[in-house]
């Protein structure tokens, strides 16, 4: 028994080392094409941040541009000390903050209500919610642009060229999908646990605040990552609602103010393109599985 | 006599015990009502209105002071470039969603086959252009594409090939607004499709290799048939994004050389807010309905298909 336990082992050992010398054939040509496409994939940024230390001089001569000769900080200092770019950079904040807090009052009671209360509606409210998600705002902001000048006529209120009309613009963009996302997370919290609150005479509202916002915690930070990064780097919008230099957020900003007819000032567009990127970057770095998660849970979840 | 008191005192039982249900019943729809308004106005407000106005929108003239019936559309199919905007929206789309899911299938695998304590750090890098604001990263991008600095061109010029004009020439600058897409877009489905590699139990892998089966066996009639749900999904939520894409577009071309690289989106802006024809502008970007109804159509198909095979 034993001796053919042993012969066997003899027998597969060789075949077993040759399928392992595959594997690890197999992994270092996993890791060649992943340093590839890890170029591929981090030579802009890099090359943002290369460009973004550099003087004017440097970059308008012909050297080597992947490669900085003389390091500055110019471009972040002079960016950072810029009343113009200071106030793009607090424009968004407002505008993302505002957002995100819009966003979840908005969503979680929606997404409670028509997960765990069912009425009359409700599943053709999930399934129309899920569905405004797929409407693009390259198709809503022709009309919503015309909405804004009728109700200027009517009411005498300018929303034009406001910052504040983006608070009213970026949550069509983020309220359905945080409404479904969490919708998905909430529909896995196990009934009991409402139904016990429930009988211990807890109201709707209680079993909301006390129950599901702490149990699906994780659903609520994913939401939140998702509605502050859709509403940093929303582009259209602020590009056709507002124009005035003070009314401006980031991406808007940069490009309208820092290219200046054909001058393009490109060591300063970088910076502020990558002080711009900076925000996003940094909730990614640390809350990375939430980031991920939220992006999931759309195809996931359902 | 008794039997009709006791009848009635059943009756006003039943009666009290229903009307007390009925009002809990009301009360909790009541609430789940009050809950779900804000979000109901909103996309009624501003969701499905706007999406009805601009189709009365599109039937106006320029003042907007006269209904002309299908006349901007007539107006459109007799111009030249929005034959080239239907076409290239379509190529955009088309190319850029079959490039975005061969590379993010293809660095969803090698991540998968590395040592699961090293994926992390590469997953995380390599959604890095995901994460960016698109605005910004098309600007590296126009920087990398410049005229006369640009830093492929430099390395190119070492290696002795001839400079490439990336945005001046069309067809250069096509493939450039289809390469910068591809860039932002194939993190998001390598990430998903991850997922779904990650999801596929073992034991099947295990089953397939002790029945003989060869890579090629084991992705067709394993790995894929598992992904299948998750792969449909991503390209057709992909290709309505990329559809109505407007970042790329606007920051790296403006639809230049010769309007020749617009996009639906991008020339309705061009159309209805730059030149003041918000008419004709809504009427461009109302041909974009027919291809997202239909992009819409069989995700919901393949979500409500999902939901009944959990």
């Amino acid at each position: 028994m034993t001796a053919a336990a042993s012969t066997g082992a003899v027998a597969v050992h060789p075949k077993y080392g040759s399928m392992s010398s595959d594997r690890r054939w197999a992994l270092r040509w996993s890791y060649f094409f992943l340093i590839l496409f890890a170029i591929f994939f981090l030579t802009p940024p890099v090359y943002m941040l290369i460009t973004s230390l550099k003087t004017s001089q440097e970059i308008s001569a012909i050297t080597n541009p992947w490669w900085v000769y003389n390091p500055t900080l110019d471009n972040y200092r002079e960016l950072l000390t810029s009343n113009q770019y200071l106030r793009f950079f607090l424009n968004s904040s407002i505008v993302s903050v505002s957002v995100v807090t819009i966003t979840m009052l908005i969503s979680v009671p929606a997404a409670f209500a028509l997960s765990r209360m069912k009425f009359w509606g409700s599943t053709l409210l999930g399934t129309g919610v899920f569905l405004t998600y797929l409407i693009p705002e390259t198709l809503l902001f022709i009309p919503l642009f015309k909405m804004m000048a009728v109700f200027n006529d009517l009411t005498g209120i300018s929303l034009i060229n406001r910052w504040w009309v983006l608070l009213i613009l970026y949550p069509t963009l983020t309220v359905p999908f945080c409404t479904w996302i969490m919708i998905g997370y909430f529909a896995s919290i196990p009934k009991e646990l409402d139904e016990a609150a429930l009988i211990d005479g807890a109201t709707w509202t209680q079993t909301l605040t006390k129950i599901f916002i702490p149990v699906a915690l994780p659903g609520l930070i994913a939401a939140t990552i998702f509605a502050f990064t859709v509403s940093w780097a929303q582009f259209l919008y602020p590009l056709a609602f507002t124009t005035s230099e003070s009314q401006l957020v980031l991406p808007v900003g940069i490009i309208t103010t820092l290219i200046k007819g054909d001058v393009f000032n490109w060591g300063q567009i970088m910076t502020g393109a990558l002080l711009g990127a900076a925000p996003p970057l940094i909730i990614y770095a640390f809350l990375m599985d939430y980031y991920i998660a939220g992006l999931t849970a759309g195809a996931t979840k359902g | 006599m008794v039997d009709a008191t006791m009848k009635s005192d059943a009756a006003v039982a039943r009666g009290r015990q229903s009307s007390s249900l009925q009002r809990t019943f009301q009360r909790k729809s009541t609430i789940a009502f009050l809950m779900t308004l804000p979000l109901i106005l909103l996309i009624a407000v501003l969701v499905i209105y706007p999406a009805f106005y601009a189709v009365h929108l599109a039937t106006l003239n320029k003042t907007m002071e006269r209904y002309v019936g299908f006349s901007n559309f007539l107006f459109l199919f007799k111009r030249e470039t929005f034959w080239m905007v239907v076409w290239q929206s379509c190529i955009f789309a088309i190319t850029a969603v079959i490039f975005k899911a061969i590379i993010g299938f293809i660095v969803a695998h090698l991540v998968h086959n590395i040592p699961s304590k090293g994926q992390r750090k590469w997953r995380g890098m390599l959604l890095i252009p995901w994460v960016i604001p698109p605005a910004m990263s098309t600007l590296a991008w126009l920087w990398l594409f410049d005229p006369s600095y640009s830093a492929f061109n430099w390395i190119f010029e070492r290696v002795g090939i001839s400079p490439i004009p990336w945005l001046g020439d069309v067809y250069w600058a096509r493939f450039c607004v289809i390469l910068v897409n591809v860039w932002i877009g194939a993190p998001f489905f390598m990430i998903m499709y991850l997922a779904a590699l990650k999801s596929v139990p073992e034991q099947l892998y295990e089953a397939a290799k002790i029945d003989g089966a060869n890579w090629w066996q084991t992705m067709r009639f394993v790995t894929i048939p598992m992904m299948r749900n998750i792969i449909a999904i991503t390209a057709l939520f992909s290709t309505i994004v990329t559809f109505a894409n407007f970042d790329i577009v606007r920051v790296l071309t403006r639809g230049d050389p010769l309007d020749q690289t617009h996009v639906f989106a991008t020339w309705a802006f061009r159309v209805g807010i730059e030149g003041g024809d918000i008419p004709l502008g809504a009427s461009v970007s109302l041909f974009m309905v027919p291809i997202l109804t239909i992009g819409a159509i069989f995700i919901l198909r393949d979500i409500v298909k999902r939901g009944n095979e959990a």
